[in-house]
């Protein structure tokens, strides 16, 4: 199996530009009415930013532009221009673009990531944000040059997501991470299909979150984790059955100890009928699972599950509070295969602000907190961790790694390469205006299947070779080798005249 | 079961155009004229409904712009921007954050509490409240639903001091005295402001709302017009002037009464008791290093209230202060190791600016908190301070309508009330009693730092 992984044929990148006229980008480039269409900056330009136009060149790539960095190029199109009518300048939307956690440059790399399937040639940060702690605060130390390379065809990033000694079979994924559960209502069914058939192109798994399985998932079976969540909407024994992994959800990181809501504007006859409830009002998910008052309860459910698929894996999706770790423990003990720690600054389609920020550790503390105690109860060879709620780029992933999970879940980076902007409006009115998270039927239509499933693809081949990049610098033949490795990190605010050796990356 | 503390609340509007993060800047020069525009499309009609005011220097600072972006990417010949507001930038301060007061503007105007989409977009970390987080329950603990009504979960505390045994004589008849109590429904008092335009509607305002509330402003002695003594059940009297001064009626039907520290507080306690053993005195103290030292000594010598204040951010007097939230865990824990925390009642204030500063600071040790520039910027203040030297207040809230007032405040400790029951809610928490020194249910950043980070880096 390992060596089927191994061999797994990864699809291939194909460019899906920007869905909309023009892409968002960091510079703005005007040519002036002096401009005589000679062509020589379409020429010159080796990013394609221009084409052809009747009568001056039109630029039509504008986000492509690595801007004034050019100016040591020979091809710089400025000053090359022998009418000295192009103008490089910043765009002044661009500031406003993004937040702390993502902000604009993240955001436009990644875009480049699911356009071209390559981490940007420009000077944009594609490795952090500016939260100022954290992951954005965390380093590689990679060895000094030459010290160690490994040959990047040698290097597996695959990794098991069994790894009791039970019975149930080997779940073998060639890419550490899987997608999260979004439900049907809080997307649309194309960002929902997206997800799916590019999880299931990359080999691996999406949840369906917690809004039923509708059919049009049904030829993906072998790659959906359905999952079971304190409404239990859409939770039926013939969806159990269908899928490899089952996910409880007990909480949510963004909204840890709250319950889920679902706004009664985007709840449309077909979402209603999914989650048998009545088009038009608001579904609360209550919290707690009002049957799970202990681990002995967590266990009943645990094995309510395995008794109705025989062959289905169980992963537990629980938020991190201070006793984070005993909540991991107790997992295992009920008879989880997987726990995912869903940490605190992690997505939702709607929540309060003071829970998003406020309620529960961030994912960053909470793993390596859960892994160190998992080792030291002898049991963390036997139980699968995924970290989810805050990884946003491939560098955040082999971080968490090092950290101690063994893989990671993601969705809010899916929808980013789907062209969200995090505009923190995915609740409001009739929904994500960019057609992502929403029911409109008009916004749902702004975007394409082939287009959506593509980009995701695309972004996470880039992911991948990043993180293949990383084992390389690390000397490390398999992506498992990194997990728990701590002494491969190191955070900026704590080194204090440390003797690093190596270079911080 | 008590009748179920609920804060009405309904939209407020503005008097004063909303200042908004960003807007929309479109250009008419070279406008192909499609026979489609981008601005046709908007999903939000921000077109439709623009709503522009001259004064105002971008084209467009319409609120109705929700930043999705589309028009911008849509205009084929790049006509669209959207572009920051320098006067939102200038808001307020570092501490009173321009995100901070355009969030009190929106729960005062809606009642609501902030929601929205998306993870969270702010920094990992940062000074003061948002060094910590607070703690959830998970499988093993039961959460509680406060927010949609299901389960009840009480906010309400008691201000006074309590007594640790009672003592009976040989017949059985209770001997103890117990001090006076008085309880407020909601952990929060409005304070004494810092500075503000001529105050007369402001605090008629402000008392308007902690009446319908059921809790209390603390209003000067010397600012006590005859027409405000209807409210005397919901006015803390500050005593700025001589005991002997004040009319000896307002003194007799007080219910609390707040004296400044200095060496002889309790004897100027003893006799307001006098003339009124019912009331409940309060004793205000700045915050400084020494104050840890000084409430034990006011405890053991039979204080009932103290009530400890910072400056506008949140930071004690010294050299090198600290911040409310860590002097007051200094502060609780030196009376818990003394075995006297539970005599006292702990009231704070100074840089509590959203409903989560409510919560830790509660967590932190105190029993119930002291608000007031969030009180101003219900009412549209936007924290120029301009009013302190004499400068006329943009949003002239010396000219405010009371009533206006009030439910715009009504509103703001709504939307704080609903907050306050999701925090307990997610940590399982009947009663924001039992919240109070439960530092073991929160995590703080230099401990979790400590213990996770500072190890990284090391070769084995």
């Amino acid at each position: 199996m390992a060596n089927e992984i191994h061999n797994f044929a990864f699809p291939e990148v194909q460019m899906s530009p920007s869905r909309f006229r023009h892409a968002l980008s960091r510079h703005r480039i005007t040519i002036s009415k002096s401009c005589t269409n000679c062509g020589q900056c379409i020429t010159l330009c080796p990013y394609h930013v221009y084409e052809t136009g009747s009568k001056h060149p039109q630029v039509t790539f504008e986000h492509l532009c690595i801007g004034f960095a050019c100016s040591r190029n020979d091809f710089f199109c400025v000053r090359r221009c022998p009418e000295k009518a192009i103008k490089v300048g910043l765009n002044p939307s661009f500031e406003i673009l993004g937040d702390k956690r993502w902000p604009a440059d993240l955001l436009s790399s990644t875009w480049h990531m699911a356009e071209t399937g390559n981490i940007p040639h420009s000077s944009l940060n594609y490795k952090t944000g500016d939260s100022g702690g954290g992951f954005d605060r965390i380093r590689f130390i990679f060895p000094p040059d030459g010290a160690s390379k490994i040959s990047k065809s040698e290097i597996s990033t695959a990794i098991e997501l069994n790894r009791s000694d039970d019975s149930r079979p080997r779940v073998t994924i060639p890419i550490p991470l899987y997608l999260g559960g979004m439900s049907f209502g809080s997307v649309s069914i194309v960002t929902m299909l997206s997800r799916v058939r590019a999880a299931a192109a990359l080999g691996t798994f999406c949840c369906t979150g917690e809004g039923g399985y509708p059919e049009e998932l049904m030829p993906y079976d072998d790659n959906i984790i359905t999952q079971v969540a304190t409404g239990l909407f859409g939770v039926r024994e013939e969806t159990i059955k269908r899928v490899r992994i089952v996910e409880f959800k007990y909480a949510q990181g963004a909204k840890p100890g709250l319950g889920g809501h679902l706004l009664g504007d985007k709840v449309t006859p077909r979402v209603a009928a999914m989650r048998e409830a009545v088009p038009g009002s608001a579904l609360f998910s209550p919290f707690p699972f009002h049957s799970v008052y202990s681990v002995e309860d967590h266990k009943k459910h645990v094995d309510w599950i395995k008794e109705t698929n025989r062959r289905a894996l169980v992963s537990v999706k629980v938020s991190t509070p201070t006793d984070v770790d005993m909540v991991a423990v107790g997992s295992y003990f009920a008879g989880a295969h997987i726990v995912q720690l869903d940490g605190s600054y992690g997505g939702t389609g709607a929540a309060p602000d003071i829970a998003k920020k406020n309620i529960a550790m961030p994912i960053e503390y909470a793993v390596p907190k859960v892994h160190k105690f998992l080792v030291e109860e002898g049991i963390r060879d036997n139980i699968t961790i995924i970290a989810s709620g805050g990884i946003r780029t491939a560098y955040d992933m082999a971080k968490i790694i090092a950290m101690g999970a063994n893989g990671v879940c993601l969705g809010t980076a899916d929808l980013v390469a789907l062209e969200c902007i995090r505009c923190h409006h995915c609740e409001s009115g009739r929904g994500c205006a960019r057609g992502i998270a929403t029911t409109d039927e008009e916004l749902t239509g702004l975007m394409g299947l082939e287009w959506g499933t593509q980009r995701i693809i695309n972004m996470y081949l880039a992911w991948r070779s990043q993180l293949i990049n990383i084992l390389s610098r690390l000397g490390m033949k398999n992506v498992n080798e990194l997990v728990g490795r701590f002494d491969v990190i190191a955070h900026l605010d704590h080194l204090k005249g440390r003797d690093i050796h190596g270079e911080l990356v | 079961m008590p009748l179920k503390y609920h804060i009405h609340s309904a939209p407020v509007s503005n008097r004063f155009p909303k200042i908004t993060k960003s807007g929309v800047i479109a250009w008419e020069e070279g406008c192909l004229k499609c026979a489609r525009c981008v601005k046709k499309d908007c999903v939000y009609k921000v077109y439709e409904k623009r709503d522009l005011d001259g004064r105002q220097m971008l084209d467009s600072l319409d609120s109705v712009c929700m930043d999705c972006f589309r028009c911008v990417q849509g205009c084929p010949n790049r006509l669209i921007q959207k572009g920051m507001n320098p006067t939102y930038k200038t808001l307020g301060d570092r501490y009173w954050t321009p995100e901070i007061i355009t969030d009190l503007w929106f729960q005062a105007e809606t009642g609501r509490i902030p929601v929205s989409g998306a993870g969270y977009g702010g920094p990992f970390s940062g000074i003061g409240f948002d060094a910590m987080w607070t703690d959830m329950s998970e499988i093993v603990r039961p959460t509680r639903d406060g927010i949609h009504g299901r389960e009840y979960i009480s906010t309400t505390v008691d201000l006074g001091r309590k007594l640790m045994m009672l003592d009976f004589d040989g017949t059985g008849e209770m001997i103890s005295v117990p001090p006076p109590l008085v309880e407020i429904p909601l952990p929060i008092i409005f304070d004494l402001l810092p500075w503000s335009p001529p105050r007369e509607r402001i605090i008629r305002s402000m008392l308007k709302a902690a009446k319908i509330l059921g809790t209390f402003l603390i209003v000067r002695a010397s600012d006590l017009e005859p027409d405000l003594i209807p409210y005397v059940s919901n006015i803390m009297l500050h005593l700025d002037r001589q005991l002997d001064s004040v009319d000896r009626n307002l003194i007799g039907t007080s219910r609390m009464i707040e004296v400044p520290y200095n060496e002889d507080v309790l004897s100027l306690q003893r006799a307001i008791k006098e003339i009124n053993p019912s009331v409940v005195t309060v004793i205000r103290v700045s915050l400084d290093p020494g104050s840890s030292a000084r409430v034990l000594d006011l405890t053991r010598a039979g204080a009932e209230v103290i009530h400890l204040c910072a400056d506008e951010q949140g930071l004690e007097k010294a050299k090198e202060p600290l911040f409310i939230k860590d002097r007051m865990k200094e502060i609780h824990l030196r009376l818990v190791e003394n075995g006297v925390r539970d005599q006292i009642t702990l009231l704070a204030g100074g840089g509590i600016a959203m409903a989560e500063h409510m919560a830790k600071l509660i967590i932190c040790g105190a029993d119930a908190l002291t608000i007031d520039i969030p009180l101003l910027v219900a009412m549209e203040c936007r924290v120029c301070r301009r009013c302190k030297t004499g400068i006329a207040c943009p949003v002239e809230l010396e000219k405010i309508d009371p009533v206006w007032g009030s439910e715009r405040i009504m509103n703001l400790m709504a939307g704080w009330h609903n907050q306050l029951l999701e925090i307990l809610g997610a940590m399982g928490m009947r009663e924001v009693r039992r919240l109070r020194g439960e530092m073991g249910r929160a995590m703080f950043f230099e401990d979790l730092e400590r213990e996770v980070f500072a190890a990284m880096g090391k070769r084995s």
